[in-house]
């Protein structure tokens, strides 16, 4: 370690500030000066033009040119999208929305079967998982004999939620997805931000998968 | 017909339709166009939401929302302030601006009688000044204070304003709002000094404090005044340069916002809140537009549409001298009446008016804020001594040359 350090300094000894004391029990603590640069310009009139050049610049080029696309604001502006448009990266939510990443996670929903009923067989995977604990389910016994229990009750905090997405990772048969692209919705009360069974499944879509999360998304759907 | 007329030239109505008409909604407009431009500077959207219905016009109506939550604002004062000064330190802030608006001309002198006529010069200057009859009767003057002193008039009445912030700052009982009136007095104090002395070229080459007197006749009797050789930019450039300095200094916005730093150090209105601070901002932005409006009619030819002479456009013209008065005549003219005429430079100084504040507002989201000791060397070693280089040269070149 000390050594390389002292390769480094006969490397380079003119290079760096200018060393007043060097410490007697570590050769690497030392005293320099230091040199700050005076201001050349005590009038600013230089820096004042350059900068107004600046502001000018784009004040003109955002006032005359047209705003950039919204695929080009999501994309972060590739080079062909923002020919001839201005710099103003705002997105003027809710009226544009930029398409989100493939894996975004938005509100969950509950998927259903092929008749409508709710896939999940309330196996109580996606609340023994979640971190936050915000996952509240209350199995019942099902009405087809061929599946076993389904939930009574399916509720899902959104506040408490940390949108981690274990629940949908830990669930066995494609029940709950966070592919909805939507975001929570603002509440005034805290209870409103529960989202109850028939809200979760309002959400949901037929899903064919046999297991894990194949099947149709929330882009197919355009 | 002539007692409307009458009734139109009395400074009270003119005040309340030039000022209360004109300068009070582009101050307001000022608000959201600084919160506009500033945004499109920084690639930025900026307030574009406030809207009546479908109405929306880019949010415009943003000034409407932002004086109506001022005005029903909890007007809170604190315990301690001593509350007259309290009360009257936001009125002081904005009075003085109000007044000293007296001094602009804002347009030509109109003649009701010949609206339509094209207006002759010659004819004119021949009819008695001081009781004009027939075509030149009943003169509305653009202007609503025509003094000899006019422009020592604003730097006495602008002074007022001072003490808004000071009083502010004092009558607040609160340490940092006392901190930011001190501030604000030094600034002012040293800024104005700079700020008279650099018009003292101007007066020296037009001969006249009077605002009025300096659009109608230029730098020189050789031009015609609304030539713009003949303004004072071209003639005074160093003295353009240091009262835009000083003025803006005199706004007390960035870069020279010390007294306000509304950010970091507090300025002197930190205990206002309502109506009363938005007398203090309305103030500010209302010396925005008469600071505007005194480099117009001081540098840039006040009214003067370019090559636009009182009987119409003229290139290539001369003057003479005709019953004491300098008559542009001559060359090639494109004769127009007179409500055209004085449309067009109301119309010039109203733009050049609004370019000016533009540019006000880029120094001010282009520059960072001036630290104090900055900010006096500034005002002090090089305004100052620049200022006073520009007198002694000026006075110079005037007395060996002209």
């Amino acid at each position: 370690m000390s050594s390389s350090h002292a390769h480094d300094e006969s490397a380079e000894p003119q290079k760096g500030p200018k060393v007043l004391a060097v410490s007697p029990k570590n050769p690497n603590v030392r005293t320099i000066q230091v040199v700050r640069p005076e201001n050349a310009d005590t009038t600013f009139l230089a820096a004042t033009a350059t900068g107004l050049g600046i502001t000018i610049r784009h004040f003109g080029k955002n006032l005359l040119l047209p705003r950039k696309s919204v695929e080009a604001l999501g994309q972060g502006g590739a080079a062909a999208h923002v020919r001839f448009k201005n710099d103003i990266e705002t997105i003027q939510y809710p009226e544009e929305k930029v398409q989100y990443p493939e894996r975004y996670r938005g509100l969950h929903r509950l998927m259903l079967r092929d008749d409508g009923a709710v896939r999940c067989v309330a196996c109580m995977c996606c609340p023994t998982v979640c971190p936050a604990h915000c996952i509240t389910i209350v199995p019942e016994e099902s009405s087809d004999p061929s599946i076993e229990k389904r939930p009574a009750v399916f509720e899902i905090d959104e506040l408490r939620c940390v949108v981690c997405g274990l629940c949908v990772e830990a669930c066995p048969c494609d029940a709950i997805r966070m592919d909805t692209a939507e975001h929570a919705k603002p509440v005034e009360e805290r209870w409103e931000a529960v989202e109850n069974k028939a809200s979760l499944m309002g959400r949901g879509i037929r899903s064919t998968a046999t297991q894990g999360g194949e099947g149709p998304t929330w882009r197919d759907k355009k | 017909m002539s007692i409307l007329y009458a009734i139109l030239d009395w400074p009270g109505t003119k005040w309340l339709f030039l000022v209360f008409g004109l300068v009070m909604p582009l101050a307001s407009l000022l608000t959201w166009a600084e919160r506009r431009q500033s945004a499109m500077m920084q690639d930025r959207l900026g307030p574009n939401r406030a809207n009546i219905g479908p109405i929306k016009l880019k949010g415009i109506l943003h000034f409407i929302a932002d004086a109506v939550k001022m005005i029903f604002k909890e007007d809170f004062i604190p315990a301690s302030v001593h509350r007259g000064l309290f009360a009257l330190a936001p009125i002081l802030a904005l009075v003085p601006v109000l007044v000293a608006f007296s001094i602009i001309p804002f347009g030509p002198t109109i003649y009701p009688h010949s609206l339509f006529d094209k207006l002759d010069p010659f004819a004119l200057a021949a009819s008695d000044p001081s009781m004009p009859l027939g075509a030149f009767a009943d003169a509305i003057r653009m202007q609503m204070f025509q003094v000899d002193f006019g422009l020592v008039f604003y730097f006495a009445v602008l002074t007022l304003a001072n003490y808004g912030g000071t009083i502010a700052g004092w009558a607040s009982y609160n340490k940092w709002a006392l901190l930011g009136g001190l501030r604000s007095s030094s600034q002012m104090m040293s800024y104005e000094v700079a700020m008279g002395l650099s018009l003292m070229g101007v007066f020296l080459i037009a001969g006249s404090l009077e605002p009025g007197w300096i659009v109608g006749h230029g730098a020189s009797p050789q031009m015609s005044p609304a030539n713009p050789l003949n303004w004072m930019w071209l003639w005074q450039p160093v003295a353009l340069v240091l009262f835009l300095t000083a003025s803006i200094a005199e706004t007390k916005r960035a870069p020279f916002d010390i007294p306000e730093g509304e950010p970091e150090i507090i300025g002197y209105f930190v205990e206002y809140s309502g109506i009363r601070w938005g007398m203090f901002f309305l103030a500010e932005f209302i010396e925005i537009v008469f600071i505007s409006a005194v480099i117009v009619t001081v540098f840039l030819g006040g009214y003067q549409f370019p090559f636009l002479d009182p009987d119409g456009f003229r290139v290539g013209g001369y003057m003479v001298q005709e019953a004491g008065t300098a008559i542009s005549t001559g060359g090639l003219v494109f004769k127009l009446p007179h409500w055209a005429v004085s449309s067009l430079q109301f119309g010039a100084f109203g733009l050049k008016v609004v370019l000016l504040c533009w540019f006000q507002l880029m120094i001010r989201w282009t520059l960072p804020r001036f630290r104090a000791d900055q900010l006096m060397n500034l005002g002090w070693k090089l305004l100052l001594p620049l200022s006073l280089a520009n007198i002694m040269i000026t006075a110079a070149i005037k007395l060996l040359f002209l």
